[in-house]
């Protein structure tokens, strides 16, 4: 199973020159150009960035042969109970079928934990464009609870680049994210919550 | 039942169940903010639930997954503890309960994530790093209301109060809670207890509240199927769908 984002080394796409000769392999596309295709599936919630820039892609491969070959998408889910997960399935499938590979079989692994780690740089990159806070470094949670008045990271404003913010609830409109507020430019904005 | 079983259930009820009841304040909180919080919390429990629950139905061996599980067993088959089942009194309230769970549940989780069977490891690895966020929000309220004006103060400690007895239970280790342990699925949750002292005690001291004494009288029952009258209406509602109508889906 191929695990590795595409951008990390030699994997980027050449539509036609990925083909290879094997008679029992030239109606699949490859690896490499089904994690290209991924890379053009927006997240439901946060369309900016794609399914692979948010690091929920963990492994694509092929099984069975001709008629019979299956694409195996293993995909794991952001939150536990993120109700945009079915829809994703449903996203990568049709994504699929519209590049001509009408069977897919999405599985969901839970192990390793998703991680704001995984979110590449490109997504990191858009989703501040898109006036989202993208996430810092991870840090222990109950225990900065118990360190009450402790400094805690500063979140700079997506829209204006101040550091004078401050955290409103750690719940935004979905579950990954919190909602700050910034007190340079007043304006209220997400932050994408390091998990 | 299996104590494996039994064990999993204890952890997808839990989560059910306050899961459930977070979402009948949807709409009622004081803040746009807090409907947000309430329900992104809801929703993480019951994901949560639904990873339990699936693996207990699929161990269990019976044919029965995470909804047959959820809508189609009777109050005695409940395995929550007590605490979660309380009805919604005011926020203060709400908070109380959160607090005193987030803070047992993000340390059992933790524990978890140590036990040997790598299904249960899983899950609770993915819902601590949720549960963590739960935790901060709750204490944070804790302060936010104990430390607040005469009026807030006073409900915060109310609330404190009155769910005070129900804390005891998430400690009282049982048969089913050894054999869980000793299995590689579960906790023994007794350990636990002198952590959560010391983050509850350190909140409540800078929420300006007052720790109360020791409960004389500690309610107990809910992992055992002993419940209070408050379950069976819960489950009235969560399950009216499927029982007027099995098998419906979306």
């Amino acid at each position: 199973m191929v695990s590795l984002p595409p951008r990390d080394g030699g994997t980027s796409t050449g539509i036609t020159s990925d083909v290879t000769s094997d008679a029992t392999s030239s109606a699949r596309p490859s690896i490499e150009q089904v994690w290209a295709w991924l890379g053009e599936v927006p997240d439901p919630e946060i369309p900016v960035i794609s399914l692979v820039d948010l690091g929920i892609v963990r492994g694509v491969e092929w099984t069975g042969d001709g008629d019979e070959a299956t694409l195996v998408v293993r995909i794991t889910p952001t939150y536990s109970g993120c109700p945009a997960t079915q829809v994703i399935a449903g996203d990568v499938k049709d994504a699929m079928a519209a590049h001509g590979i009408p069977r897919v079989v999405i599985e969901t692994s839970l192990s390793p934990a998703w991680t704001t780690d995984w979110l590449s740089d490109v997504g990191r990159e858009r989703l501040r464009d898109y006036g989202i806070a993208p996430p810092g470094a991870r840090e222990d949670v109950l225990v900065s609870l118990t360190r009450r008045g402790a400094p805690v990271a500063t979140i700079a404003c997506p829209r204006c680049g101040s550091s004078r913010t401050r955290l409103v609830s750690e719940f935004g409109s979905t579950p990954c994210k919190a909602h700050h507020a910034c007190l340079e430019c007043l304006e209220p904005f997400d932050y994408f919550k390091p998990i | 039942m299996s104590v494996v079983v039994e064990s999993l259930l204890r952890l997808g009820d839990n989560g059910l169940i306050l899961s459930h009841r977070l979402s009948e304040v949807v709409g009622k909180q004081p803040i746009l903010e807090e409907e947000l919080a309430s329900a992104n919390v809801a929703l993480d429990l019951l994901g949560q639930s639904r990873l339990w629950l699936a693996l207990a139905g699929e161990i269990e061996g019976e044919g029965r997954d995470a909804d047959a599980l959820a809508f189609f067993r009777d109050v005695r088959a409940f395995r929550n503890a007590l605490l979660v089942e309380q009805p919604n009194g005011d926020f203060a309230f709400q908070v109380a309960r959160q607090f005193f769970f987030d803070a047992w549940h993000h340390l059992v989780l933790r524990g978890l994530t140590r036990v040997t069977d790598h299904r249960v490891r899983d899950i609770a690895t993915k819902a601590s790093k949720e549960v963590a966020y739960h935790v901060r929000r709750s204490g944070d309220w804790v302060v936010r209301l104990g430390d607040g004006t005469d009026e807030s103060h006073q409900r915060m400690q109310t609330a404190v109060n009155e769910l005070w007895p129900y804390v005891d239970e998430l400690f009282m280790d049982d048969e089913t809670d050894v054999a869980a342990h000793a299995a590689g699925v579960g906790v023994l949750h007794a350990p636990l207890k002198a952590a959560w002292d010391t983050l509850v005690q350190d909140t409540l001291a800078a929420a300006t509240l007052t720790v109360p004494p020791a409960s004389k009288w500690p309610q107990r029952g809910g992992k055992q199927g002993r419940h209070g009258e408050h379950l069976g209406y819960v489950l009235a509602d969560l399950q009216y769908l499927q029982r007027a109508y099995p098998g419906q889906s979306w």
